[in-house]
């Protein structure tokens, strides 16, 4: 596969910097290389936090870009920051439910999904990460959605395990809405 | 060779047979004997690692016969910890004078006490900074005329003498810490014992342990060593009380 | 072993308890602290010794004594620790001990900030303590390769008795990559002839750095040296990217180095002849091998996240025989790699002379840069 480069941005505890791990651990265990590399420090001045995820069949140069293929953002400051910067024809998802306005940059795939809504429907606002990213990999399938799945059914922490079959449905459910929404 | 028609001090075997280089009645040689016989009595030399500080005493390691090495100024109870961590069946101990201990190394000696290291610290406070050349050191005594201090220590602007086996008693890593003198023979003979206790004290893993023992400089003290030992006895001892500030209570039924 | 996906001081940390590192000694500061926080959950359930210092100033002081046992013993720090640090690392060096020190460095000069940053590099490589004495320095740019040189570091701190420092950045650190990691190696139970631990059975081994005679001094600073000659011809690794037919070499390590490693591949795909050295060790630094591409190129791009620190080092290797040019990000700016390209892609373009000092170029690119980016 071609080098794609993958931002998560959101708010601290969002879960974009898991997110993105779990991305990282489901290219790892399907046989790509991966890099993953979160915001620290001043970067994360304003309680935002993004991961940058590197997936490849080939070894990875740079671990950062400053244009992304595609880019999650859960929150309106990810949307002003990174859509200008998105490769042309790249991919951009973004949470409407946080974000009250359209994605007007042309040449790129983007989608609005009201990730909080959907999340609260399932009961657990938590989930809006995992709804963003099954949303992601219907636009830009870097690996299938059932491949993701396994990996956070590994990873999750153990104090989540409980919540599994709660994220397989977010993840389900943002695919769907994608799938719907093209 | 230190010349002594005595029989009964015979040198110990923890102590190597070269002329110390220290001044005419200076009390290091003393301090270090007196380290020597109580390792011998214990039999500890072929377990003993030794600390030597930056300070007079820098080449102490010339004098026992053991396994030695020599800390950065003020960093010695650091250099302990280390080794006592990876070798924690060995005795380590560290021999320090007072700017080394209570000026520059003032952070680690309180932390090696503080993290309650089984280590024993044989500690020389000559109320001066001898090896430099008589600068002011932190137990320099109100009044005293230093090179760094030549109108007296002012404690207007130079601060009080520091006391640190009262400091460091209070801590609760600390297993055993006295103060002792060596300004004759009957304190020398208590001084002895106490430095056992310390040696005691670490073989027990009853925690830190250190020995303040009050020295003479009578070099940069500018005193004949009798007058210099009067002076430990009448100046120093008012201002640093002997005693013991810490036994831990498992040591108190203990003869030696 | 199964690859895993490891962060950068987690890795770094397990790669050293694996090379059987007996005592960590270190104090927090970031971004180096998980390394600490990790040695502190692993290391007292294998009964290793672990300690919290009151400072860098005793954690150094702690792995001085420990090195001075013979055992594998280390220490963790960013740049302002690294500082403090600097007075047992000349002792450490001058009594011939083997340590182990990583640095994963951060902005500076002073409190700086904690992002990545390559500044530190005279302080590692021309020695930054006092004294003469010669650090073998290693510089991993992936997570792989930091477990493996971690290894490595300790084996060669043991063959030489030397101080061996490994320098990564912030990034390094934080990133999270597919890495394998060694099986556990056994702990010796023998100690080197030299070290202390107690005098059974043998005269009694001392272990200063102090030499009041300057003959002696002198004696034992010579023996560094030949030390250190030695430690050049065996020791030097790099990596190299594209270099068969390049036209445009491309310098850089650790992270610029992997970032320059994106920027030639882009180079490539544009048509320009560039390649990329990467060294590893910066000291002893691939010195012939870059004498033989001087022969081959025509120009030269250094590139580095300080002021121009290792191009120092280059121009005197290349004695302007090529033009050497430079592009660095400082004070924790990561440079990414569409600003590198855009570098290679000038500098193929350039045929002037090249400047004497590059820096004096550079500095108006980087002001346009930084205006731009604010
Ligand atoms: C970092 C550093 N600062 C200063 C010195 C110089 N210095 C050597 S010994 C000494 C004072 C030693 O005094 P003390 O500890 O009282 O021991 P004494 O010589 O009186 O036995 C000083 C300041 C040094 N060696 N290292
Ligand atoms: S200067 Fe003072 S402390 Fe040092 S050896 Fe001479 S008398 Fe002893």
């Amino acid at each position: 596969m071609e080098e794609t480069s993958i931002i998560i941005s959101g708010f601290g505890g969002q879960g974009t910097l898991f997110a993105g791990q779990v991305l990282a651990y489901a290219s790892m265990d399907n046989g790509l290389e991966v890099t993953w590399i979160p915001s620290y420090g001043p970067e994360m001045r304003g309680g935002t936090a993004h991961c940058t995820v590197i997936v490849s069949a080939e070894p990875i140069g740079s671990p950062l870009v400053r244009r992304p293929d595609v880019v999650v953002a859960l929150n309106l400051p990810s949307v002003d920051k990174y859509e200008p910067l998105i490769k042309a024809g790249g991919v951009m998802v973004a949470n409407s439910t946080l974000v009250n306005r359209e994605i007007t940059r042309e040449g790129i795939n983007s989608l609005l999904i009201p990730a909080n809504t959907i999340a609260e429907e399932l009961g657990m606002v938590r989930l809006s990460n995992m709804i963003m990213m099954g949303a992601m990999l219907a636009l830009k399938p870097i690996l299938p959605l059932e491949a993701v799945k396994k990996a956070l059914g590994e990873h999750i922490p153990e104090r989540h395990k409980k919540t599994l079959p709660l994220n397989y449905e977010a993840m389900d459910r943002g695919y769907q809405f994608a799938v719907d929404h093209q | 060779m230190v010349a002594t028609t005595e029989v009964i001090h015979q040198r110990p075997e923890s102590f190597t047979d070269v002329h110390t280089h220290y001044c005419p009645g200076c009390t290091h040689g003393t301090a270090h004997r007196l380290v020597a016989e109580v390792i011998d009595e214990m039999g500890l030399r072929e377990q003993t690692i030794g600390v030597a500080p930056v300070g007079c005493s820098v080449f102490a390691y010339r004098y026992f016969k053991m396994d030695f090495v020599e800390a950065a100024h003020g960093r010695a109870p650091a250099m302990a910890t280390g080794i006592k961590r990876v070798l924690p069946k060995s005795t380590v101990f560290t021999y320090q004078g007072d700017g080394d201990l209570a000026s520059i190394g003032m952070a680690e000696i309180m932390h090696a006490a503080g993290r309650g290291e089984n280590i024993t610290v044989i500690f020389i406070n000559n109320a001066i900074y001898g090896m430099t050349g008589g600068q002011m050191a932190p137990t320099t005594l109100a009044g005293m005329k230093t090179t760094s201090s030549p109108f007296g220590r002012d404690v207007e602007m130079a601060g009080y003498p520091l006391r640190m086996a009262e400091i460091l008693s209070t801590l609760d890593g600390a297993g055993y810490v006295v103060r002792r003198s060596l300004h004759d023979a009957a304190n020398i003979r208590k001084a002895k014992k106490a430095i056992r206790l310390a040696f005691e004290t670490q073989q027990r893993e009853l925690g830190f342990s250190m020995v303040e023992l009050l020295s003479s400089c009578p070099t940069n003290w500018k005193l004949s060593p009798q007058d210099a030992l009067d002076f430990v006895a009448e100046q120093m001892t008012p201002v640093f009380p002997l005693g013991d500030y810490k036994v831990n209570p498992a040591l108190e039924s203990l003869k030696v | 072993m199964a690859k895993e996906l490891l962060k950068g001081n987690h890795a770094f940390a397990e790669a050293a308890i694996r090379a059987g590192v007996e005592a960590f000694y270190g104090y927090p500061i970031t971004p180096s602290t998980e390394f600490l926080e990790y040695m502190a959950r692993r290391l007292p359930s294998l009964g290793r010794a672990f300690v919290q210092a009151e400072s860098e100033v005793a954690a150094i002081n702690m792995v001085y004594g420990a090195a001075c046992t013979g055992k594998r013993v280390m220490t963790a720090s960013s740049s302002p620790g690294i500082s403090l640090m600097m007075e047992g690392i000349s002792y450490i060096a001058g009594t011939e001990v083997p340590a182990v020190v990583v640095n994963v460095m951060r902005g500076g000069p002073g409190l700086g900030n904690i992002a990545p940053s390559q500044g530190d590099y005279y302080q590692m490589i021309k020695g930054g303590g006092h004294g003469d004495y010669f650090p073998i320095v290693l510089a991993p740019a992936s997570v792989q390769e930091a477990v493996d040189y971690i290894g490595l570091a300790f084996d060669l701190a043991d063959k030489y008795r030397a101080i061996v420092h490994v320098i990564v950045d912030g990034n390094m650190g934080q990133m999270m990559e597919p890495a394998e990691l060694p099986p556990m190696r056994e702990i010796s139970e023998t100690a080197p002839d030299w070290a202390v631990r107690g005098a059974k059975g043998r005269e009694p081994n001392i272990l200063t750095s102090i030499y009041i005679d300057p003959v002696d001094e002198e004696v034992t600073n010579l023996r560094l040296l030949k030390r250190w000659k030695e430690i050049e011809k065996n020791e030097v690794i790099y990596k190299e990217y594209e270099l068969d037919d390049a036209e445009i070499l491309v310098i850089g390590f650790g992270t610029s180095g992997r970032v320059a490693s994106s920027a030639v591949r882009e180079a490539r795909e544009n048509g320009i002849k560039a390649g990329l050295l990467r060294p590893i060790t910066l000291a002893p630094f691939p010195t012939q091998r870059l004498l033989e591409l001087t022969d081959q190129v025509k120009r030269i791009l250094v590139v580095e996240m300080n002021s121009g620190m290792m191009l120092d080092d280059v121009m005197k290797i290349v004695k302007g025989k090529v033009p050497v040019e430079f592009y660095g990000r400082m004070g924790g700016v990561t440079p990414l790699p569409d600003e590198v390209f855009d570098e290679i892609r000038r500098v193929s373009q350039n045929t002037g002379p090249g400047a004497e000092d590059p820096r004096d170029e550079w500095i108006p690119r980087l002001e346009k840069i930084i205006a731009g980016d604010k």
